[in-house]
């Protein structure tokens, strides 16, 4: 797989699945504001997916589009980060992961707006504005549970203790491509830091860095996802309404 | 005969069914080739993953067509990116007088600034607060009004 192409998927198929997991909650959120608010943000990872994907398709130039790259890869295939595929455990897990994905999304879109390829930048322009919001959302819920009852901020240290090692991998060199990842971490790490110091939780000590979502080696969890979310479209190949 | 852009601009969002897409800002051009009628209609969306935007280009065809312009395409584009400060003072009354507060104007450096004064679109009163940040649609919150009890949709500024 070439450069920007590789690099392109890898950041679609991150919006997807996070996509495909908020959805999840749909009904089952702990009240109806955040069932809609999951929902919304969701939908906002649909469409930052949708254009990845066209524009991944385009760069490979082998005749797939979006629907073929999400609808008929497997497992292997998908460059996604490990943290997006991980189940989304209770609320306080479902807002660590947001909050790591959300601190990372920021900068990465903000300095994707600024980088020399046009469609990149068009689609880091657009996205950024979304991802200001999603982080808004996250941190919010981070600090009113990890500053609130004992139970809940119990809950929150797990959940951020849980998700934690996945973050490392957002960061992995990526030499050529438009934006190097490796030059998101100082941003990062002062949003989740602040973020944290405010909700009264603590930095879990970096130890396993578990890896392998951009060489396409990703946890078992990812192909029950794909099962559930492709199977209509394997059923009824072409099929319309 | 009624023009291309007359004709694209008439086209109401059809999940904010009181403005047209000429109002919102979605409109972003309308070019007619004077040799051979083909019409060109470009859009972007409010928000990336907005659910509206075939219905959107279906009925631009629609109406275009129905102008008299039969070869219609409808392009896409994402850049420079939509913001709520497009939305026309035309169509923030029509918001307002539909009972949507409109959204407050977005500072230059593209960050959403916390907003204090929504003012209730059914009464005016500025002593409002918001009940969730996400709303019926991807573009709005809910919010309700502490003077006249009632419950507002609120145009995020983005």
């Amino acid at each position: 797989m070439n450069g920007p192409f590789a690099f392109t998927l890898g950041l679609g198929d991150d919006a997807l699945i996070a996509a495909q997991r908020l959805a999840e909650w749909t009904t089952h959120a702990p009240e109806m504001e955040e069932d809609i608010a999951l929902a919304n943000i969701a939908l906002d990872q649909l469409g930052a997916a949708r254009l990845l994907l066209s524009y991944a398709a385009e760069l490979e130039g082998a005749g797939r589009d979006e629907d073929a790259l999400a609808y008929l890869r497997d497992d292997r295939e998908f460059r996604n980060c490990l943290l997006v595929e991980q189940p989304n455990g209770d609320f306080a897990v479902t807002m660590a992961k947001l909050l790591v994905l959300s601190a990372y999304q920021l900068p990465l879109y903000t300095a994707l707006a600024g980088c020399a390829d046009e469609r990149l930048a068009a689609i880091g322009a657009k996205t950024r504005k979304e991802s200001a919001y999603h982080l808004d959302h996250a941190a919010l819920w981070v600090r009113r549970l990890g500053d609130g009852t004992d139970e809940a901020h119990r809950r929150m240290q797990a959940g951020i203790d849980q998700v934690w090692p996945y973050a490392h991998e957002l960061f992995a060199a990526q030499p050529g491509a438009p934006v190097d990842p490796a030059t998101l971490r100082g941003d990062f790490d002062s949003t989740v830091a602040a973020v944290l110091a405010e909700a009264t939780l603590t930095l879990p000590e970096s130890g396993w860095v578990p890896a392998g979502g951009r060489d396409g080696v990703h946890t078992e969890h990812l192909s029950f996802l794909l099962a559930e979310m492709q199977v209509l479209h394997r059923a009824h190949p072409g099929a319309r309404w | 005969m009624t023009t291309a852009r007359d004709a694209a601009a008439t086209v109401v969002d059809p999940e904010i069914r009181v403005v047209t897409i000429d109002d919102l800002g979605i409109l972003r051009s309308v070019e007619e080739d004077p040799g051979t009628g083909r019409v060109v209609v470009t859009i972007t969306p409010t928000y990336t993953g907005c659910p509206a935007m075939d219905v959107i280009r279906a009925d631009i065809r629609r109406a275009v067509v129905a102008a008299g312009h039969p070869d219609v395409e409808v392009r896409t584009v994402h850049s420079p990116a939509w913001s709520t400060d497009w939305i026309t003072d035309a169509g923030r009354a029509k918001l307002a007088a539909a009972g949507i507060a409109p959204p407050a104007p977005v500072r230059r450096d593209g960050v959403v600034p916390l907003t204090l004064a929504v003012r209730c679109p059914r009464c005016g009163s500025p002593e409002t607060e918001q009940l969730s940040r996400f709303g019926s649609t991807a573009c709005k919150a809910l919010w309700r009004c502490r003077a006249c009890c009632e419950p507002f949709d609120h145009v995020k500024a983005l």
